[in-house]
């Protein structure tokens, strides 16, 4: 089951992220959520959480977006900021399901572009969202070391 | 980009496998779509056929099967079969090597590599699957 993510849920988020990317970052997490709250451009928010069946509260999986309008002379399309399933609830559809209820998020904001940066070398997203019906879109991210 | 004939003949014949469960097509099935010699595929299906993503049928109604999974194989592992040097390694058989501008040129033809394999390491036979229904839809039946 997919559902708005509550403040309580997000040490879980914390937790799952920090599995994947060993970098435990709650504030981070708690401040995306209550700026979430605070902006209300999609009912029942861009933050969700999967929860498992039989479990019930337990919170398995997460996706993060954000609509963000006219960056890079873009129209208005729906960023998947952050998407993670818990290692153990792998490929059984929850990554499918969380990004299905955020795609129905962006419609019924008038959004018809979803968009989301997945590094090169990492396959298993790459697959993931490729899968997904997801192709290379029409911009080429671009990065330089600051000295 | 262009791919070697043998590796989009492989592409495309695995398509035709899987576009059914337990499809079982012969060479000359596959060669009449696409405008193939039976000789050119049979010598293609040999090579899947060792890499084990096909197995031949003997038999009345015989042919080839597609047994790999069509959700993990990706395009990338099929080009491999037939040009495994893909993409070519920017220092191999370049003048200059070891200078700065040949790594400088290096760093550049390595941006594009990485790209392509990125790509064709992602893009699966069922997501080919799927977007070559896509296309179907707007370009003429075949
Ligand atoms: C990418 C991720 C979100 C997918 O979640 P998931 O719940 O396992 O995905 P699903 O079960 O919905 O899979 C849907 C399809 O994606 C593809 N896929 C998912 N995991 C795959 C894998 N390990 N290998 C190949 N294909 C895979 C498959 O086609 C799968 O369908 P199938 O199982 O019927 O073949 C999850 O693996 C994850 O959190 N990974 C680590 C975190 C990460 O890198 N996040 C993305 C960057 S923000």
């Amino acid at each position: 089951m997919v559902r708005p993510a509550r403040r309580a849920d997000v040490a879980a988020v914390s937790a799952i992220d920090a599995e994947i990317t060993g970098l435990p970052k709650l504030e981070h997490w708690l401040e995306l959520h209550s700026r979430q709250r605070r902006s209300a451009a999609v009912a029942g928010g861009l933050f969700l959480v999967a929860v498992a069946a039989e479990e019930p509260g337990r919170v398995v999986g997460f996706i993060v977006g954000e609509i963000r309008a006219w960056e890079f002379g873009s129209a208005p399309c729906g960023w998947v900021y952050a998407l993670s399933v818990a290692s153990g609830w792998r490929l059984r559809g929850v990554g499918e399901t969380l990004l299905a209820a955020i795609g129905a998020q962006f419609r019924a904001a008038g959004i018809r572009k979803m968009r989301t940066m997945v590094a090169r070398d990492n396959l298993l997203p790459m697959r993931f969202f490729r899968g997904e019906g997801m192709m290379a879109g029409p911009y080429i991210q671009l990065e330089k070391d600051l000295e | 980009m262009k791919l070697q004939v043998a590796s989009q003949l492989a592409i495309f014949s695995i398509l035709e496998l899987v576009a059914e469960p337990g499809r079982q097509m012969t060479v000359a099935d596959i060669g009449a779509k696409y405008g193939i010699s039976s000789n050119h595929l049979a010598k293609v299906m040999n090579v899947l056929g060792r890499a084990g993503l096909v197995r031949s049928v003997r038999g009345a109604g015989g042919g080839f099967q597609f047994c790999g999974n069509a959700r993990r194989i990706t395009l990338l592992d099929i080009i491999d079969l037939f040009e495994p040097r893909l993409p070519i390694d920017p220092e191999a058989g370049r003048p200059g090597r070891r200078t700065a501008e040949a790594a400088a040129l290096g760093l550049v033809l390595g941006e594009i590599d990485d790209s392509v394999r990125a790509t064709l390491g992602s893009i699966t036979i069922a997501t080919l699957r799927s977007l070559s229904s896509r296309q179907r839809a707007k370009t003429p039946a075949v």
